[in-house]
């Protein structure tokens, strides 16, 4: 009867205002969220894996073609941003320690940090976007695209700069929903919304801008990294 | 049994329907029985569209010429039939109906883990599906649903960004149901429901859900892909510029393979309670079952080739995606034994969910065994593209989900709403149901067998007495499901109340009253037994 005991109890004993109706107590309600957050960075593992899998098929297709437009890519740029994101990451992970040992001001200054990296991870995209498109490197419509680099590869190059450009994109895409996700929390921070006892927003949200930092981690190599390896040889 | 008996004139207890009224207490709803509802008539309405497009094919089929309307429009038909039952009604339709209203019930739950992303889902369909009938309104779609590059991509002069764009769309809302289906399972289970004392429709919507999870963003990427290489002719898919159409099947069919399990596994989850149930016997070989929704769910992501086998794929791939194909058959011949064996000894009766769940186990193994003719590699090559594909793969979807989900809206019905449906009609519609779509269907194994291929709207007039046949069996069809229509909504007010229980069935939602509460439980249950304990309430009935 201990059981039955502890569950009519449940609602009276906990009376956090964040306890949704539904659920016995906070323990429930913050492991429900977590897992339910990890259960969507899955889906998401696959919706990025639909556009891995695609660049494996054409870079086994059209290796020396990928390696040519591999090449072209600033690794600069490249190193920088993914710089940028792991320091991004850093102050995130200490958002939530913040957050789980309650002490607002160093929370509230580590999510803007993250913020602050995740706009330059942008700026510093933007920039090398608008690189490519003076270097004429956007085939859109088939036009606006030259590739006198490698004209052998004229055509194979463009499917490749598509992959490039999805990639990087739904990657930014994720980035702004990110940012967004992070001002939310941020407000709802200096509201002094969160508490030891409850800062579940905080850590799901972490979770997910982690999950856009690793998919970075896997791009860089991929798009940047591979031609370059093989002039070095 | 005293509850049936009661006195129809009480007066009504509180209960969800009439806890709040106004219809923003609908919009705005994050009860997941008043979710379900609002996916029911939502997709009753994708359901009567994707029928009227079914009828309209199955007309122009009655003559051997194409005189009803011509080839294009006929293409819009078929493919805006398929598009508007698969990603429309069919994904959606048991999950996110009995699914929504009954797993938080059944596991002894107050609502979903996450019930304002439940709404949210709901809204989310609601707009992909608006997408898809703009796309219709508009001048339709001709691509087939399946939408196969180059000529979805370069070719096609009808609306194709538009559909996909709806089909992405509600994607989403299926991946946030399968996603708040597995949490919810996970963690919101009451004392003592254990793992394995889960209902096999509670088994069934999990593997559903784990693939929706898994599958439904790949073809939410695949058709981005799509609708960015048809709006701005990047060649991701073009051919002519060292791109690969094929491609994009495999993307497709690596989500669309499994999602015809999404669209079969939670009508198997129906029929397992179901059976037990009018048998008055526990389920026979219950881990097995369970089992075999995960194996169903896990082989299912292995399989997706066997739609390639004509498409100039390596033939060692082949042999592979072929052999993988005939293991599905074992999780789902599994089931079928095992239902069977809950029947035998039982004490069967005749009531109407029951003779739905009979039509699904025969109609089911019609359709599965045929899938195994279509995964054996020389045969595939004679059947493809004719109407033998289109037989078996309606003898799962109708003759096995639609048929379930039927079985399953009458056996919860009196809990839903509190009333029972007309038992005589139900049985008559019932019978209406099985014999239509027998002689829509059957009769194309045979033409297809013969050689007619799909996607014609003419024939050769050989042809024309199996598909009069064809036809005519359509409209009994249609006439078994419009029969259910009338009297659901007749019974809403005029059916004789329920009461709890009226099928002495096990299973929490059954403990609570008809209609329940808005939260389900006033205390949360305590499990002790295992599901389907039929036989000890049977002995103690009798004692």
């Amino acid at each position: 009867m201990a059981d039955t005991h502890a569950v009519a109890t449940g609602h009276s004993t906990d009376h956090s205002p964040h306890l949704r109706h539904h659920f016995d107590d906070m323990d429930q309600q913050f492991d429900s969220a977590t897992f339910g957050m990890w259960v969507f960075l899955l889906t998401e593992i696959m919706f990025f894996g639909g556009m891995f899998g695609a660049y494996t098929v054409y870079r086994n297709m059209y290796p020396e073609a990928f390696a040519s437009t591999s090449a072209y890519m600033n690794p600069l740029y490249g190193a920088l941003n993914t710089a940028v994101l792991i320091v991004s990451s850093l102050s995130m992970a200490l958002a939530v320690r913040a957050a789980h040992l309650g002490q607002q001001k160093a929370l509230q200054i580590c999510l803007l940090i993250t913020m602050f990296f995740g706009i330059c991870f942008l700026v510093i995209k933007g920039f090398e976007y608008h690189e490519h498109w003076v270097d004429m490197k956007v085939p859109l419509f088939g036009g606006h695209w030259n590739y006198s680099e490698a004209p052998q590869f004229a055509h194979q190059a463009q499917i490749l700069f598509c992959f490039y450009f999805f990639m990087t994109g739904f990657h930014a895409v994720h980035m702004l929903v990110g940012l967004g996700i992070m001002t939310t929390i941020f407000m709802m921070a200096r509201k002094g919304t969160f508490s030891p006892t409850y800062y579940t927003p905080v850590e799901v949200s972490g979770l997910y801008w982690h999950f856009v930092d690793i998919v970075w981690i896997f791009l860089f190599p991929l798009l940047y990294l591979i031609g370059h390896t093989r002039h070095l040889v | 049994m005293s509850t049936v008996l009661q006195d129809p004139q009480t007066t009504e207890t509180p209960n969800y329907l009439n806890a709040e009224y106004g219809w923003k207490s609908w919009l705005l709803t994050t009860d997941h029985k008043r979710i379900a509802l609002l996916y029911l008539i939502s997709i009753s309405v994708m359901f009567a569209l994707g029928g009227v497009f079914a009828m309209l094919i199955r007309v122009e089929l009655l003559t051997p010429e194409g005189d009803l309307v011509n080839s294009d429009t006929y293409n819009k038909l078929f493919t805006m039939h398929g598009v508007v039952m698969v990603f429309f009604f069919l994904v959606p339709s048991i999950p996110a109906t009995l699914g929504n209203f009954l797993i938080p019930m059944m596991i002894g739950a107050k609502d979903l883990a996450f019930p304002r992303i439940n709404l949210l889902s709901w809204y989310i369909y609601v707009a992909g599906a608006l997408f898809a009938i703009a796309a219709i309104v508009m001048g339709g779609v001709d691509t087939g649903w399946t939408f196969y590059t180059p000529f979805s991509s370069t070719y096609s002069n009808t609306f194709v960004i538009t559909a996909a764009v709806g089909v992405f769309i509600s994607g989403f809302s299926s991946i946030t149901t399968g996603l708040n289906f597995i949490v919810t399972i996970h963690k919101m289970r009451a004392p003592g429901m254990t793992w394995g004392r889960l209902p096999l429709f509670v088994w069934a919507n999990y593997a559903t859900s784990l693939i929706q999870v898994l599958g439904t963003p790949v073809v939410a990427i695949t058709l981005a892909l799509l609708a960015l290489e048809r709006g701005f002719h990047i060649g991701i898919f073009d051919p002519a510029i060292g791109g690969d159409p094929i491609l994009f099947q495999h993307m497709f069919w690596f989500y669309s393979h499994p999602a015809v399990y999404i669209m079969i596994l939670p009508g198997m989850g129906v029929i397992s309670e179901v059976v037990p149930c009018f048998s008055r016997k526990g389920i026979f070989g219950y881990s097995f079952i369970a089992a075999s929704s995960l194996g169903i769910a896990i082989v299912g992501f292995l399989v997706w080739g066997h739609h390639l086998f004509v498409t100039g794929m390596s033939m060692y791939a082949g042999l592979y995606f072929s052999l993988l194909s005939m293991l599905v058959a074992v999780p789902s011949a599994i089931k079928v034994f095992n239902w069977t064996a809950t029947m035998y000894r039982g004490s069967i009766s005749y009531a109407t969910p029951m003779l739905y769940a009979f039509g699904f186990i025969g109609l089911f193994t019609i359709g599965g065994l045929t899938g195994l003719f279509l995964a054996t590699l020389g045969v595939d090559v004679h059947l493809t593209d004719t109407y033998f594909v289109i037989a078996h793969f309606h003898y799962v979807m109708v003759g096995g989900m639609v048929v379930a989900y039927l079985g399953g809206l009458h056996f919860w019905w009196p809990k839903i709403t509190g009333r029972m449906y007309p038992e005589g009609w139900g049985k008559f519609s019932a019978l209406l149901v099985f014999v239509g779509f027998n002689v829509t269907f059957f009769p194309q194994f045979i033409t297809g067998y013969l050689g007619q291929p799909r996607r014609y709207h003419a024939y050769a007039p050989e042809f024309q007495v199996l598909n009069v046949m064809s036809t005519a069996g359509a409209s009994i069809l249609a006439l078994g499901y419009i029969i259910p229509l009338i009297y659901f909504i007749w019974s809403l007010r005029y059916g004789k109340p329920a009461g709890n229980n009226p099928w002495g069935a096990t299973g929490l939602e059954w403990t609570t009253q008809s209609p329940p509460t808005t939260f389900n439980f006033d205390v949360t249950p305590i499990v002790t037994e295992e599901a389907y304990a039929y036989a000890k309430h049977e002995e103690a009935h009798v004692g």
